[in-house]
């Protein structure tokens, strides 16, 4: 069986100018929606307000954390609290609600179940349950995560195919985060986790497209580097979509079956993986040509030379 | 080329199998809802005891597994998490109070299996709930505390800039008594750039006394409680990830408060013991000016103006300067090692560069004076008084030794004078940064999952789902050799699960999601690999041989392409904190694994399905 035609001779490359702008475009999109909008965080980062709630008799957790979505408290974190008549809920408050009891109170009166009262016992407000170390931690990992890419891709390829996958990396990574700042879907741990595992996938994707230059500028003597590019991207053309397609099939399963908990994290990821294959053919690639590269930058080093004058 | 597989790599992968096999076994054992119940207050713990349980759980209609009665403790395992709610609020209130009943969450892995080490993953919150500790920051400590380094700041200003006058603590701020107006004014002016957000009144004076009152605003003191619960959380959230327990939620709650859930700890003694401990140093220098009031100081509590009185660990009185020359919050490392000279425990200690300033200028102006550390422990107390709890703290102030300066030192010196267990724990506590003021349990619970059931149930359904498509998917289209991938596929799961389980992963949703993501990426090294195959038939290679150039060629891109993704993985791993951290590892080993398993083992089982068939006319891929 075939998903896709093995000769493939796309001109890919002809393209790289409407390809390098529409990513430029995506890319200013993106930085000015996260500085003009910035993020709809959610709970994890902003903290809210916790309220508990004592019932005369058990409750059903479903039915409660039905019960306040209907009143418009959005994505509450309701749970038993030591006995199953204690119920502890987290939440956002509602807009304009900046006093804890009052968020209490209606989340009490949003609970109300018949024949089963129940009293308030607390309504406090919960700070943030990542702390502002985890911004300062995450953005020194990912200059990190970059260099050593940098390091990596440099002394496996060369400095230009290292700066070009970080572009096209992080290229993902914004148009990524820019997506929910755009849409105002919020944004979560669980988002962010989506949001880094996109770096892993892109740079993957990326790097295999690469290995595939790098093993044709060395073997296709006569050709130009734009010819080489086109080939290499058609070659992998079939792998790409099949690693790309599988990998969607996976987030897809979360996404439709995964239910609320996990719908934020799939889309981050169904998001990331579409623009990383895409990222890997028209941005990578493309910067490469810009670049310059030629035959000369991957030529084997002088391990190789000694290697070869030691024959006979 | 050729197919062949030598057999110690055969051998391997059985080994690998059969790892996988028996460290991912113990999370089929489904832990068990359970009470515990321990005696206290010398009460029996019996066969009557038992058989009350019994008789009352059977009365009250509450269906259990078993009971199961040890010297310690007595276990009764429940059916699910409701009835064990129900049974442990229906026990509490028949047992009475000679009788702690706490909720326990009960392994069921045989013990053999715990023996060689393999334990099951721990459920996170969301999952499984956990334990739940709301800590309250002791809010008149802290401004006690505030108070007293604003009366030692101010009573070091005015003799640094030779004013006559005294400082004591007062209500709600200090009062500053001088000795002329004139002195009052430069004073005021002192304090103000001292600390900007007191203000300065003075006060009614007589011929020679001109005070000063200088007071705390409730702003400020709000700011500096603030700052307070901010330092106690990371310095919780570090002892927390020291004690290498994944997935914690730390939040601050009200005013001067912290909600701290762990997941799977179900010992709450001993992670109680963790968070609240409050040990810590502070480097003092002996008062030799002093020495001979010491006795009267203790006969009669008249102490000397700028000591305070403090004993050693065998109980000698010993006067010792008000000023802290360095204190817990300055050390920025330290670590239980064995003091080379004396071979007895010692702390090495290393300050930050304030702290280290002030101790080489204290060190630099007083060699050969005695330098005193003060070991400070904060336990806590709980009394019944007329019925009702209440909990208060009993502050222990030891010197733990005094030596004399041989020569300045400034940031790195070593500490003796404690026990091995207590230099270990102090130096775990140190590092994690001490609490800057310190803080009570006031309540604790257990805490049920913070994700829904059906919400749980989808999520586990939706991995499953797509493990399930992934692998039609792969018998489609590549026929054989999409069985020989899912083969592999299935053994890089085993191991994934073994690993997590071998490293003590906490389980979340996201988590699980993050496994199966790893695992639909990872597929990519034998897609990698097929094509290639496909691609040497094409250019016209014979079957046999193409298998073996398609592994060989691919497995150059599949290293540059995992060594990447490894690198971005182990950095989010070193600088990334909690929930980060746990998907890292599971990025991490995923990528390790998944490279094993596709080129070494799918190659192992298509060597296996294709090396004895000499005359092999197509590849079924």
């Amino acid at each position: 069986m075939n998903l896709f035609p093995y000769d493939s001779k796309f001109d890919f490359m002809r393209l790289r100018k409407v390809s390098l702008g529409i990513a430029i475009a995506l890319l200013v999109i993106a930085i000015g929606s996260l500085t003009v909008r910035g993020l709809k965080f959610a709970l994890d980062f902003t903290g809210g307000t916790v309220v508990e709630l004592k019932f005369e008799k058990e409750v059903d957790i479903g039915d409660l954390r039905g019960k306040l979505e209907a009143a418009g408290f959005e994505s509450a974190q309701v749970q038993t609290f030591g006995a199953s008549n204690d119920i502890v809920v987290r939440l956002q408050p509602l807009a304009g609600q900046v006093n804890a009891e009052k968020t209490g109170d209606s989340v009490l009166a949003a609970a109300r179940i018949e024949g089963n009262p129940a009293k308030l016992t607390r309504a406090d407000f919960v700070g943030p349950q990542v702390g502002k170390e985890l911004a300062e931690q995450g953005v020194i990992a990912v200059i990190f995560v970059a260099f050593g890419f940098l390091l990596y891709i440099s002394i496996r390829f060369e400095w230009k195919f290292a700066i070009a996958a970080i572009l096209a990396t992080m290229h993902d990574v914004i148009i990524c985060t820019g997506y929910f700042s755009v849409t105002g879907k919020e944004f979560d741990l669980n988002v962010l986790a989506g949001i880094l595992s996109v770096m892993g996938y892109s740079i993957n994707d990326t790097i295999v497209v690469f290995d595939r230059v790098r093993e044709n500028f060395r073997g296709l003597h006569r050709l130009e580097a734009y010819e080489v590019l086109n080939r290499s991207v058609n070659q992998t053309l079939s792998r790409t979509i099949i690693t790309s397609f599988v990998a969607l099939l996976t987030v897809l399963a979360l996404y439709f079956f995964g239910g609320s908990a996990l719908r934020g994290m799939a889309e981050s990821q169904i998001i990331g993986i579409v623009i990383g294959t895409l990222s890997s053919i028209f941005v990578a690639c493309p910067l490469l040509l810009w670049f310059g590269t030629t035959r000369i930058d991957l030529l084997p080093r002088a391990k190789d030379d000694a290697d070869l004058a030691r024959r006979p | 080329m050729t197919l062949e597989y030598p057999n110690w790599k055969k051998a391997i992968i059985f080994l690998v199998l059969a790892f996988g096999l028996l460290y991912s076994l113990p999370n089929l054992y489904r832990q068990d809802p359970a009470v515990q119940i321990s005696a206290s207050r010398g009460a029996a713990l019996d066969e009557t005891i038992k058989d009350k349980v019994q008789g009352d759980l059977e009365r009250a209609k509450i269906g259990f597994k078993a009971i199961e009665l040890s010297e310690k403790r007595l276990l009764v395992r429940l059916l699910d998490g409701d009835t064990q709610l129900r049974a442990s609020e229906m026990l509490r209130g028949s047992l009475g109070e000679n009788y702690t009943v706490a909720l326990n969450l009960a392994s069921t892995v045989p013990s053999w299996l715990t023996r060689l080490g393999a334990h099951p993953m721990t459920l996170g919150l969301d999952l499984q709930g956990g334990v739940h500790f709301l800590m309250e920051v002791d809010r008149k400590s802290v401004i006690e505390h505030a108070d007293e380094r604003l009366v030692d700041d101010i009573k070091t200003t005015l003799r640094d800039r030779n004013i006559r006058g005294t400082a004591a603590r007062a209500d709600n701020g200090v009062l500053v008594t001088l000795r002329s107006d004139d002195d009052r004014k430069r004073a005021a002016s002192e304090i103000a750039n001292l600390a900007p957000s007191v203000v300065i009144e003075d006060g009614a004076g007589s011929l020679d006394s001109f005070p000063l009152s200088v007071k705390v605003p409730d702003e400020a003191r709000i700011a500096a409680m603030d700052q307070v619960i901010d330092q106690n959380l990371s310095t919780l959230r570090n002892r927390i990830n020291a004690l290498g327990i994944a997935e914690p939620v730390i939040q601050r709650q009200g005013a001067a408060r912290i909600a701290v859930q762990l997941p799977g700890i179900q010992d709450t003694a001993a992670a109680k013991k963790i968070l609240g401990a409050t040990a810590t140093l502070e480097y003092r220098l002996s008062d030799i000016e002093n020495a001979s009031r010491t006795m009267d100081a203790v006969q009669s509590g008249r102490i000397p103006a700028g000591s305070r009185l403090y004993y050693t660990r065998d109980g000698q009185p010993v006067l010792l300067s008000r000023r802290v020359i360095a204190q817990g919050d300055e050390i920025v490392t330290a670590t239980s090692t064995i003091d080379p000279d004396s071979g007895t425990p010692a702390v090495s200690i290393r300050l930050n560069d304030a702290g280290g300033r002030k101790m080489l200028q204290v060190t630099e102006e007083n060699v050969g004076r005695p330098l005193a550390v003060v070991f400070i422990e904060r336990i806590p107390e709980t009394r019944i008084v007329d019925g009702k709890e209440v909990r208060s703290a009993r502050i222990k102030e030891e010197v733990i030794n005094i030596a004399n300066i041989r020569e300045p030192f400034g940031k790195s010196f070593q500490t003796t004078g404690l026990q091995k267990a207590e230099a270990d724990e102090l130096a775990l506590l140190l590092r994690a940064g001490s609490l800057s003021a310190p803080i009570d349990i006031v309540e604790e619970r257990i805490i049920g999952p913070s994700l829904g059931a059906d919400n749980i149930r989808a999520g586990v359904n939706a991995v499953f789902y797509s493990f399930l498509f992934v692998m039609a998917f792969f018998v489609v289209y590549y026929k054989m050799f999409g069985i020989v991938t899912n083969l592999a596929v299935l053994l890089n799961l085993l191991l994934v699960v073994a690993v997590m389980s071998l490293f003590g992963a906490t389980l979340t949703l996201p988590g699980l999601a993050g496994i199966a993501l790893t695992i639909g990426m990872s597929v990519d090294a034998n897609v990698l690999i097929n094509e290639r195959i496909r691609e040497e038939l094409r250019a016209g290679t014979s079957p046999l041989a193409s298998i073996a150039v398609g592994y060989e060629k691919a497995s150059g891109t599949i290293l540059d392409a995992n060594v990447t993704a490894l690198l971005g993985g182990i950095a989010l791993f070193s600088f990334g904190s909690g929930p980060i951290r746990g998907f890292a590892l599971s990025l991490c080993v995923g990528i390790l694994t998944s490279m094993y398993t596709a080129v070494s083992v799918s190659r192992g089982i298509a060597s296996l399905f294709y090396s004895g068939r000499k005359k092999l006319a197509r590849l079924s891929i």
